[in-house]
C-alpha cells in the first residue's frame, strides 16, 4: 500500500498528514466520534537515519510536553536502518535509542501508541519505530523481518533451501508477517474490508498499564514457547533472594 | 580458574563473562539466578547442527558492589558471539523486571550490564530481536522505578546490532579502548552499500568509526577506563551517583545533544574531522596516544552532560 492508500484507509473523514525531511510525515488524523489522533511516520520504504530519527524523536516530545494523553499512531514502512559510514559514526545507535526511549516514555506519561506497519521494518529500525510501540498492527503488505533468508544463510552457513524448509515448521527465525505475529511481536494482522471496525476496537481498547505483554502473547500463540516462564523464574529467584 | 588468578589486575577484554562478574563484584558477592545446573538450553540450536550451553550465554544475578547490593548480567561473547537468543535475552528481561518491580524496595542501587554482544542470535532471530525491545521496555521500568542500569562495554564482540541500542538505553555507559558500539556492523555495511563506503578489513577505520575512544570523545560513552577489570570496577561504583532519571527533561535535553552533534559534526564520515572541527590541536594522535594519556584529554563539549 501507498502512504496515500494507507491515509485514507485509516482517516476516511481526513487527515493533515504532511511529509517532511529524511521519509518522516506528522500531521494529525480525524476518526468519526473519536478525538483526533496524532500520526507521525517513516514511510516509503526510507530507511531510518540519524536525521530521521532525530526528526521523529522530536515531534514524539512535542507531544509529550503537551500532556493531556491522546493518542499517537506511528506508520511504518522503512527498509532497515541507514546502512552508512557516516550514521555508524555519529552514534546511529544513540538516534534510534533516542526515538525508541521517546516513544516509550509516551506510553509511560499515558499516550496511547498505536504502531501501524504497511511496509517493510528491519533489525534496528524496526526495533526503534513498530517494537517500540504499545499495540502494533500489521496492514496487508507488511512485511516485519531482523534479516532476510540469504543473509541469515550466510552467517549461519545452511544452504537457502534447507533454511526455508526449517522456516515452514518453526516461527523463530524466519522473516515475514506470520512468524512474526506468531512470536507476539505484531499484536493484530487487519484487512481493508473490516479496517474500521478494527481500528475502533483497538481505539477503545485503550491499555490501562505500561506492561509489556509480548511474551504472554507470543506464548499463547504458541510461537515462542520459552520466553516468558524464564523471565518468570528469574523474577522468582530475584524475589526470594534476600 | 577464577580463584587462581588476580581477577582485578586482570584485562576485561580476555576474561571471561563470569570472571568479570567475579572481579567487578565484591568478593564471593555474586549469588547467581537460574545457574547452570537448571541446564536452560537455547531449544533452537540442534537444528543448526550447533552445541547449546547451560546458561545460553548470559548469566545473572545479585551481589555487592562497595557492600551495597546490585543485580548483574553478563554476556558470554566467546559463546554465539554473545548473540540475544530467546533463552539469552528472556533472562536478561527477567532481572530487568525484577528491579523494577522489587529493586527500590530490596535497595537494589543498580543493574549493571556486562554488554558482549554482536545483536541477534540469527538461528532464532524473531525471539533475539523481541528479547530486545523487551529488555529496552525492561531498562525503562527499572529506571522509573528509581533503579540505574549501567552499560559496561570491553569485549570481543563489543555492542553491535540492537546491543548498541540496548548500551543507549542504559543511565551511563562505561567503555574500554576494545569496546567497539554500533548498529550495523562494518562487514554488513560492506556487504550491502560496498567497499568504497566502508573497508571493514581498514581495522584503525573500523575503530576510528565504532571504537571507545570515538564513543568516549563524542558523548556515546560517558566515561572511558583502561581495559582492566579494575578499572571498570571503579568506574561503575562512580557511575551509580551520575545517572539521571528517566524523565521528559531527560529525553528533551538529550534531542538537543544530539541535534548539536549533528549540527556540528552531521557532514564527517571519519572521526579525525571530527577532531579537527573541535580544534583538537593534533587529530591522528586521538588513535594512537596511551590508554592512559587518552583518558586524561578532555573530551568534546558536547560529551559532558547527564541527557541519556
Amino acid at each position: 500500500m501507498t502512504l496515500d492508500e494507507v491515509l485514507a484507509s485509516l482517516f476516511p473523514a481526513g487527515n493533515t498528514v504532511q511529509r517532511g525531511s529524511h521519509g518522516v510525515v506528522s500531521g494529525t488524523g480525524k476518526i468519526e466520534g473519536h478525538a483526533d489522533v496524532a500520526v507521525i511516520g517513516i514511510v516509503d520504504g526510507t530507511p531510518l537515519s540519524v536525521d530521521g530519527a532525530l526528526v521523529l524523536a522530536g515531534h514524539v516530545l512535542d507531544l509529550v510536553s503537551k500532556g493531556g494523553g491522546g493518542t499517537l499512531m506511528v506508520l511504518v514502512d522503512t527498509s532497515s536502518q541507514n546502512m552508512a559510514r557516516r550514521d555508524e559514526l555519529l552514534g546511529l545507535n544513540e538516534f534510534l535509542a533516542h526515538l525508541s526511549k521517546s516513544l516509550t516514555l509516551a506510553a509511560a506519561e499515558g499516550l496511547y501508541t498505536i504502531g501501524v506497519l504497511y511496509g517493510h521494518a528491519a533489525a534496528g529500525a524496526f526495533i526503534s519505530t513498530a517494537l517500540s510501540t504499545q499495540i502494533l498492527v500489521a496492514l496487508p503488505g507488511a512485511f516485519p523481518s531482523v534479516m532476510d533468508l540469504p543473509s541469515i544463510s550466510r552467517v549461519t552457513k545452511l544452504p537457502l533451501e534447507t533454511l526455508s524448509d526449517l522456516a515452514k515448521s518453526t516461527p523463530i527465525f524466519a522473516p515475514g508477517l506470520e512468524p512474526l505475529f506468531a512470536t507476539g511481536a505484531v499484536t493484530e494482522k487487519w484487512e481493508l474490508a473490516t479496517l474500521q471496525s478494527q481500528l475502533k476496537a483497538v481505539l477503545a481498547r485503550r491499555p490501562s498499564g505500561f506492561a509489556d505483554e509480548r511474551d504472554s502473547i507470543g506464548l499463547q500463540r504458541k510461537g515462542r514457547l520459552e520466553a516468558r516462564a524464564i523471565a518468570q523464574r528469574v523474577i522468582d529467584e530475584a524475589a526470594s533472594h534476600a | 580458574m577464577s580463584n587462581l588468578i588476580d581477577l582485578v589486575n586482570h584485562d576485561y577484554y580476555e576474561a571471561s563473562a563470569r570472571d568479570r562478574i567475579a572481579g567487578i563484584l565484591d568478593p564471593g558477592s555474586f549469588h547467581e539466578f537460574l545457574g547452570a545446573e537448571n541446564r536452560t538450553i537455547s531449544p533452537h540450536l540442534a537444528q543448526f547442527n550447533l552445541t547449546g550451553a547451560f546458561d545460553d550465554g548470559l548469566i545473572v544475578g545479585a551481589g555487592r558492589l562497595e557492600g551495597q547490593p546490585v543485580y548483574v548480567a553478563a554476556q558470554e561473547g566467546r559463546f554465539m558471539g554473545g548473540a540475544f537468543g530467546e533463552i539469552h535475552g528472556a533472562k536478561l528481561v527477567g532481572l530487568l523486571r525484577a528491579a523494577a518491580a522489587n529493586g527500590a524496595r530490596k535497595g537494589i542501587k543498580a543493574v549493571l550490564l556486562l554488554l558482549d554482544t554482536g545483536g541477534v542470535r540469527l538461528q532464532e532471530a524473531n525471539a533475539g530481536e523481541l528479547s530486545i525491545s523487551e529488555a529496552v521496555h525492561g531498562i525503562v521500568e527499572a529506571r522509573l522505578a528509581g533503579v540505574p542500569v549501567i552499560a559496561l562495554v570491553g569485549g570481543r564482540s563489543g555492542a553491535f546490532g540492537g546491543g548498541g541500542i540496548v548500551t543507549a538505553f542504559c543511565s551511563r555507559i562505561i567503555v574500554s579502548d576494545h569496546g567497539r558500539i554500533g548498529v550495523s556492523g562494518p562487514e554488513v555495511i560492506e556487504t550491502n552499500k560496498g567497499v568504497e563506503e566502508f573497508d571493514a578489513k581498514d581495522k584503525g577505520l573500523v575503530w576510528r568509526v565504532t571504537g571507545g575512544r570515538t564513543r568516549a570523545m563524542m558523548g556515546g560513552a560517558d566515561c572511558f577506563v583502561r581495559d582492566r577489570i579494575k578499572d571498570f570496577r571503579a568506574a561503575a561504583i562512580a557511575q551509580i551517583g551520575a545517572a539521571a532519571p528517566f524523565t521528559l527533561a531527560t529525553l528533551v535535553a538529550e534531542q538537543k545533544r544530539l541535534a548539536a552533534r549533528l549540527q556540528s559534526y552531521g557532514d564527517c564520515r571519519d572521526a579525525p574531522e571530527i577532531w579537527r572541527i573541535a580544534g583538537i590541536a593534533d587529530p591522528a594522535s586521538i588513535a594512537e596516544v596511551s590508554e592512559e594519556a587518552f583518558a586524561s584529554l578532555p573530551r568534546l563539549k558536547e560529551a559532558a552532560h547527564d541527557a541519556r
